[in-house]
């Protein structure tokens, strides 16, 4: 299981790399790819949605299991990656290359965890 | 193998259809099909073959052990079929005049008391097709209570992790939004996230007794008070009531309203999808809100009372399956009042049996006494040797079993969920149990070898990601 330095990660296994002050793009982890396994089916909100911290903004469906996507920030839906509407399996392939959605205007965030925090929770979990 | 349509001769033809002993009448042009339908055409020996070897492909409760869990694959006595088979009852139509079908009316009433009795409900509708639909018919009986009191901020309907998907789902349809608690560590209800749970925006909550991980929820009567002082009602989801039947009843825990599903607990084959029956029951306060029509007694005769100003309406045309409820009408009449509970109590004393057997080398998810089904976990032997409860089952297959649901409860990692039911001899129990822990030694000793598997079957391991992404449902025609 790889996890990246630069990125932050929440306990429900999304990353987030903030690209401003108040804007970030946020993905599913490697840890969250492997355990879930294949991935048949992705949804996103639209563009303009808010966003609640803890709260679920769309999930992805593997052959095992359907799964909520929690955000880790509060503000609303900058863009979203399209691409994987039809290709959700570039989640499994590239995890932190494969961003789900840019959150904008963020005006509040969950406790997130750095890289070497998110790798001690993962190893306690898994 | 073929399809029929593969298979299909042109001008070949199977003469079952009788002549045509009633006028025909000729319809509009522009009712008429422009070209004829693209059936295909067989003799009648080819479409029997056909149907022989797509039975020899498939397996069921008649071919060997089937302990898919929460899924209640019992033997279903033949006498069922011949009851549900009487012309009385297949001969009639649903618009009859009441006085010409009596006969099916008090067998729909009968059904409704002893059900009645059994779930310590008050009334019943025998209208939802299947479980799912009796969840939507109940908590849609729930939404008309509050909206009936004025009490319209009630929303919000709770369920727990452990809860099947149809749930949340069914709290959907019905326009509510849904709230999950997660389980305490032992499996249950954790009754201070309960407590922190409800408010007065809760419409109510739905929760299956023993619950999905197989427990039986100890602290019952508490929940549904927790519940029932924030002014919610409280929904059994009738996934499991195999375990209490004639033993406990859900009314007893103060659950308001319940659905059954007859093709399960109350034995109809139920294996290839339908049709079933989601009876749904309820209190007296909720019985002006079922759907309509319902049978009543008027004039010492059985009538269709369409009376029902309150009511939320047809959920199914007609009266629902009704063959279906006959045949779990003729079960609980074959059986009787004491052997249904028999029938439950051999089906927790089936599953703890099994438990014990497969605890020699499985990991159970939750040690203890069981009740009707229990879950295994093969996590540790996920992480450490890549033996997943998928490899599992597929060894299953090439044994002649009927592999135990997968990757459910969700809360359970690589959980496969044993359900055995009370129709397995012990003789078939140890049989399974001896093959369960023949796969999981082989699996041990050599890992890469259950990969593999199963050998034996005509599909071996199907490619999911694609039968998912691009399903092929119809013939295309060349």
């Amino acid at each position: 299981m790889t996890i990246q330095n630069d990125l932050l990660y929440s306990k429900s296994h999304e990353w987030i790399r903030f690209t401003g002050d108040n804007t970030a793009q946020i993905g599913l982890t490697d840890f969250a790819q492997d355990s879930l396994g294949s991935l048949v089916f992705i949804n996103l909100p639209e563009e303009g949605d808010a966003l609640s911290a803890g709260e679920s903004f769309g999930d992805v469906e593997s052959v095992k299991a359907v799964s909520d996507i929690i955000s880790p920030v509060s503000g609303t839906v900058a863009a979203i990656n399209t691409e994987l509407l039809d290709a959700p399996e570039k989640i499994n392939e590239d995890p932190y290359g494969t961003w789900l959605i840019e959150a904008g205007d963020i005006t509040d965030k969950d406790d997130l965890l750095s890289a070497a925090e998110y790798e001690a929770f993962c190893s306690e979990e898994g | 193998m073929k399809l029929l349509f593969e298979k299909s001769v042109a001008g070949r033809a199977s003469s079952i259809l009788p002549v045509c002993d009633v006028p025909v009448v000729d319809l509009a042009d522009n009712c008429k099909r422009q070209r004829p339908l693209r059936l295909p055409e067989l003799s009648e020996n080819d479409i029997s073959r056909h149907y022989s070897q797509l039975e020899r492909r498939a397996h069921g409760v008649n071919n060997g052990f089937y302990p898919l869990g929460s899924c209640t694959m019992k033997y279903n006595p033949r006498v069922n079929e011949a009851v549900a088979a009487l012309p009385g009852f297949t001969d009639i139509h649903p618009l009859q005049p009441a006085h010409t079908v009596q006969g099916a009316l008090e067998a729909l009433s009968l059904a409704e008391k002893y059900l009645c009795a059994i779930t310590g409900m008050d009334a019943m509708t025998f209208q939802p097709a299947a479980g799912a639909h009796g969840e939507l018919t109940g908590v849609l009986l729930i939404k008309k209570y509050h909206e009936a009191r004025g009490d319209t901020a009630r929303v919000k309907i709770i369920v727990p992790d452990s809860a099947h998907g149809t749930n949340p789902a069914t709290a959907a349809m019905a326009a509510m939004s849904v709230v999950n608690i997660p389980s305490g560590p032992d499996g249950c209800v954790d009754l201070d996230k309960l407590r922190a749970a409800v408010g007065p925006d809760t419409a109510g909550l739905m929760l299956t007794n023993p619950n999905t991980l197989g427990i039986f929820e100890k602290d019952i009567l508490e929940i549904t008070k927790i519940v029932h002082d924030a002014g919610g009602l409280v929904y059994y989801d009738g996934a499991n009531p195999n375990a209490v039947m004639g033993v406990i009843r859900p009314g007893d825990m103060g659950f308001d309203c319940v659905h059954l599903n007859l093709h399960k607990t109350f034995s109809t084959p139920h294996g290839g999808g339908g049709p079933g029956s989601g009876a749904v029951g309820c209190k007296d306060f909720l019985a002006p809100y079922l759907p309509k029509p319902h049978v009543g007694v008027k004039d010492d005769a059985y009538c269709f009372r369409g009376d029902c100003p309150e009511s939320i309406g047809k959920v199914k045309s007609f009266y629902g399956n009704f063959l279906v409820v006959l045949r779990a009408l003729a079960y609980i009449t074959t059986l009787g009042r004491e052997s249904v509970a028999d029938a439950a109590k051999n089906a927790v004393l089936n599953a703890n049996y099994m438990m014990k057997r497969l605890s020699e080398c499985y990991s159970v998810a939750n040690t203890g006494l069981c009740m009707h089904e229990f879950v295994l976990t093969l996590e540790k032997e996920a992480k450490e040797k890549h033996i997943t409860a998928m490899d599992i089952a597929k060894a299953l297959l090439d044994r002649g079993i009927h592999p135990p649901t997968m990757y459910f409860p969700l809360i359970v990692h690589e959980a496969l969920m044993v359900e055995p039911t009370e129709t397995e001899g012990k003789e078939t129990l140890d049989e399974a149990a001896d093959i369960f822990i023949d796969i999981y030694r082989q699996a041990m000793a050599d890992p890469e070898s259950v990969h593999s598997f199963p050998l034996t079957t005509p599909v071996g391991r199907p490619d999911e990601v694609a039968a998912a992404r691009n399903p092929i449902l119809r013939y295309t025609f060349e």
